[in-house]
């Protein structure tokens, strides 16, 4: 076989591999496919609604712009390229440490390079694919409201989505050589959890510093923004040009992103193989624990001390809570603020820390419940099962309450009310995310927290919008009480419908 | 060691899945008997045993453990039961002796007594020097050492092993095969599932062989040998010949 058909080849497998994940990622790995591609399809229709009520006005921007609207055209163009570098920061990392067939790949006849330049163009195809899917129904309406020139959207999430992945490579390639491979595992998944968040958060921080608001846009939309923001024919602006329809603009972003993906295949496809013959060749951390007397306690006490160990020592998770505590960042500056200046915006601290607070006690609870790597020792352990359960219940409890008490006390200090709601909001919404992940739990292990949304649409959905839903509920208690009794009854229904949807009814 | 006793008594355990997978099995073992049960892929025996050790419901039938109703009170029976999969489960972010602390949790041991009977279990096994390692870099053999010193710290008097010895080494089989006899000699009853028909052979007390989910022989080598009219025939052959008749049956 030539080496263009060998690539040829080996492009068609890749691909081939990277639609089927995509696939069950997508259908939850069930077989009814159709049907799932068919509430997709219903799905995206339905998100053409919030992307109406979120770009719909600015359907009507044409360029040239006023310095801050191009500066938020910027900074969304900016934020959606951080969101792809942490995604293809993790699809990197999972290139080197999870792909089975590494070592069949590494003994074979076939030319190392040629297959890791392919196996890095299907990433980039991979990220580009998420994020074209993704920005459908924005671009769909700004494109309806606005005139077909939206339509070079497309183009620049095509540059952004290459631009992305070929950083990612650099970054991660970088680190292996940095801090060797067994740290880069752990360092990486930190570094895409803080590049998705850290931008929108960055943003916040300034809001909440110098505005006093959580709105990201507050600062890109301030005259300090527009003072200190370069000419208008400056490199930066070139991918908001290109959004509004400049051709010749989107053509030479595709264009650089090809480039910068070029170059960096032909700089390390072929040290790809070095890198992972080296994670290879430490397949693991060799971790010394302390040694220490055996502790007395009870069944579920050993229950608990197990599940706060792993916790601890969980990569996936430590950055996961990372993230979930960056987004605290901004509110809890909000309230050091509202100490000096008795800002009544204080209030939108309550609803960030409800909705973290079910995103986080949903990511516990199923690592806790679902997540458990010796089902069977468990198992066949002699106490009964609800006592199992209500020990892994009692850890997410704990976990969220030593997370969130210390920012309602604070808050306590500013407003006794508000703190008293947030604290009942947070309960609330910890008890359904766990609940909910009781009633769809799937013996799984804890290596797949990743895949974890995969597993149940329902349950992902259902713990999405009751978050939300709590969120809401208790930023109303707060302003519109009579609203806050009609919020909380649809999140009630929410949570109901995905109990008579559950397989563990009952 | 053997007596009359029953350490289990399972009778017309029924497990269907697309098809029947256990068909109304009967099944004793003695107490303080080593018992080896084998089978073709898929005849059923990992079935049986999940349903023994309380890890999968039964459609139909009864499980007796010294006595205990394993059905009705799985809580009680499983304080004098371990069970060892072939897939060893254990943590990955725990230490050996952190993973034997926590089974001696779930079980209620005193940790006084817990800690020495867990060092010396994994000092036994050759583990000593990975003690305060987390398992996480273990070989597999490693891993199921650790898995079946996590069966044993808790002292059960029935101990059920699917296929322990696969993954692991002469040395570490040697290990294996050495603790669990020396259980035997203890009193305990040990149930365990092999392809290795060798060491059936050489340390079952009593052999039974399982086919599509039924018992189609049962006894001593000799006495397996005597119902199968030769007597200078080879484990090996005799299961192969016994499986063959029952596949030419069905």
């Amino acid at each position: 076989m030539s080496s263009a058909a060998h690539i040829g080849w080996f492009a068609r497998h890749e691909f081939r591999l990277a639609w089927r994940e995509w696939l069950a990622m997508m259908t939850g790995g069930r077989r009814r496919r159709n049907r799932a591609v068919i509430g997709l399809i219903v799905f995206a229709a339905i998100l053409h609604l919030p992307a109406y009520a979120v770009v719909g006005r600015f359907a009507e921007l044409q360029f040239p712009l006023d310095p801050s609207a191009l500066i938020v055209l910027s900074g969304t163009i900016f934020l959606s390229w951080a969101l792809m570098l942490s995604q293809a920061i993790e699809s990197v990392t999972r290139v080197f440490y999870a792909r089975a067939d590494l070592d069949l790949i590494m003994s074979s006849p076939a030319k190392l390079t040629n297959i890791f330049s392919v196996r890095i163009a299907a990433i980039a195809l991979t990220v580009s694919s998420m994020a074209l899917l993704l920005s459908v129904p924005f671009i769909d309406v700004l494109a309806y409201l606005g005139g077909a020139h939206w339509l070079a959207g497309f183009g620049v999430v095509i540059a952004i989505g290459l631009s992305a992945t070929a950083t990612a490579i650099a970054v991660t390639v970088w680190l292996f050589r940095l801090i060797g491979p067994s740290r880069t595992r752990l360092v990486a998944q930190i570094v895409s959890a803080i590049i998705g968040a850290g931008f929108v958060i960055a943003l916040q921080v300034v809001a909440v510093l110098s505005y006093g608001t959580l709105s990201r846009f507050a600062f890109l939309s301030s005259d300090t923004a527009a003072r200190i923001a370069p000419g208008p024919d400056n490199i930066v602006w070139w991918p908001a040009r290109a959004a509004l329809g400049d051709v010749g603009m989107t053509m030479l972003l595709i264009a650089g992103g090809l480039v910068m993906l070029g170059v960096v295949m032909a700089v390390f496809a072929p040290r790809f193989a070095d890198t992972v013959a080296s994670v290879a060749a430490n397949p693991a951390v060799t971790t010394r624990g302390r040694s220490r007397s055996f502790r007395v306690g009870s069944r579920q006490h050993a229950l608990r001390r197990k599940e706060f160990l792993l916790l601890r020592r969980d990569p996936w998770l430590l950055s996961q809570s990372l993230m979930q505590m960056l987004y605290l960042v901004p509110p809890a500056l909000m309230l050091w603020r509202s100490f000096s200046d008795s800002s009544t915006a204080i209030i939108l601290i309550t609803p960030v820390v409800v909705m973290a607070a079910g995103q986080l006690a949903g990511g516990l609870a199923w690592l806790t419940i679902s997540g458990e790597d010796a089902h069977d020792l468990v198992a066949t352990a002699p106490l009964p099962p609800s006592r199992v359960t209500r020990a892994k219940i009692e850890v997410v409890l704990i976990a969220i309450a030593a997370v969130f008490a210390p920012m309602i006390i604070a808050l306590a200090f500013a407003s006794l009310a508000q703190a008293a709601v947030t604290t009942t909001a947070v309960i609330i919404a910890t008890a359904s995310a766990a609940a909910i992940q009781l009633w769809f739990r799937a013996q799984a292990k804890r290596s797949q927290f990743r895949r974890r949304q995969t597993s149940s649409r329902v349950a992902t959905f259902a713990e999405a919008f009751c978050s939300i839903g709590w969120a809401a509920t208790a930023a109303l208690a707060l302003t519109i009480p009579l609203a806050a009794i009609v919020s909380g009854i649809l999140t009630l229904i929410t949570l109901a419908t995905a109990w008579k949807l559950s397989p563990r009814r009952g | 060691m053997t007596s009359e006793l029953s350490a289990l008594a399972v009778r017309g355990l029924t497990k269907r899945f697309d098809r029947p997978a256990v068909d109304a099995l009967d099944l004793t073992v003695r107490v303080g008997e080593f018992y080896a049960l084998l089978g073709p892929n898929g005849a059923g025996k990992t079935t049986t045993l999940r349903m023994v050790a309380g890890l999968l419901r039964p459609d139909a039938g009864t499980v007796s453990i010294l006595g205990i109703d394993a059905l009705s009170d799985p809580v009680v029976a499983k304080q004098i039961m371990a069970w060892v999969s072939d897939e060893p489960m254990i943590y990955d972010k725990l230490t050996p002796l952190e993973y034997l602390e926590f089974v001696a949790g779930l079980w209620g041991i005193d940790p006084r007594q817990s800690e020495t009977s867990a060092r010396d279990l994994l000092i036994s096994l050759g583990l000593e020097a990975h003690l305060n390692e987390r398992c996480e870099g273990f070989s597999k053999g490693m891993r199921q050492k650790v898995a079946l010193a996590g069966a044993l710290v808790h002292d059960p008097r029935l101990i059920i092993l699917d296929e322990p010895l696969t993954g692991l080494d002469a040395l570490s089989a040697r290990h294996v095969k050495g603790l669990l006899q020396q259980r035997v000699r203890a009193g305990c009853t040990v149930i365990m599932t092999t392809h290795i028909l060798e060491v059936a052979e050489r340390m079952a007390d009593r052999i039974g062989v399982i086919a599509a989910g039924r018992l189609i022989a049962e006894g001593t080598l000799a006495e397996l040998r005597q119902q199968n009219g030769r007597n200078d025939t080879s484990l090996e052959d005799m299961f192969i010949a016994l499986v063959d008749t029952e596949a030419a049956a069905a």
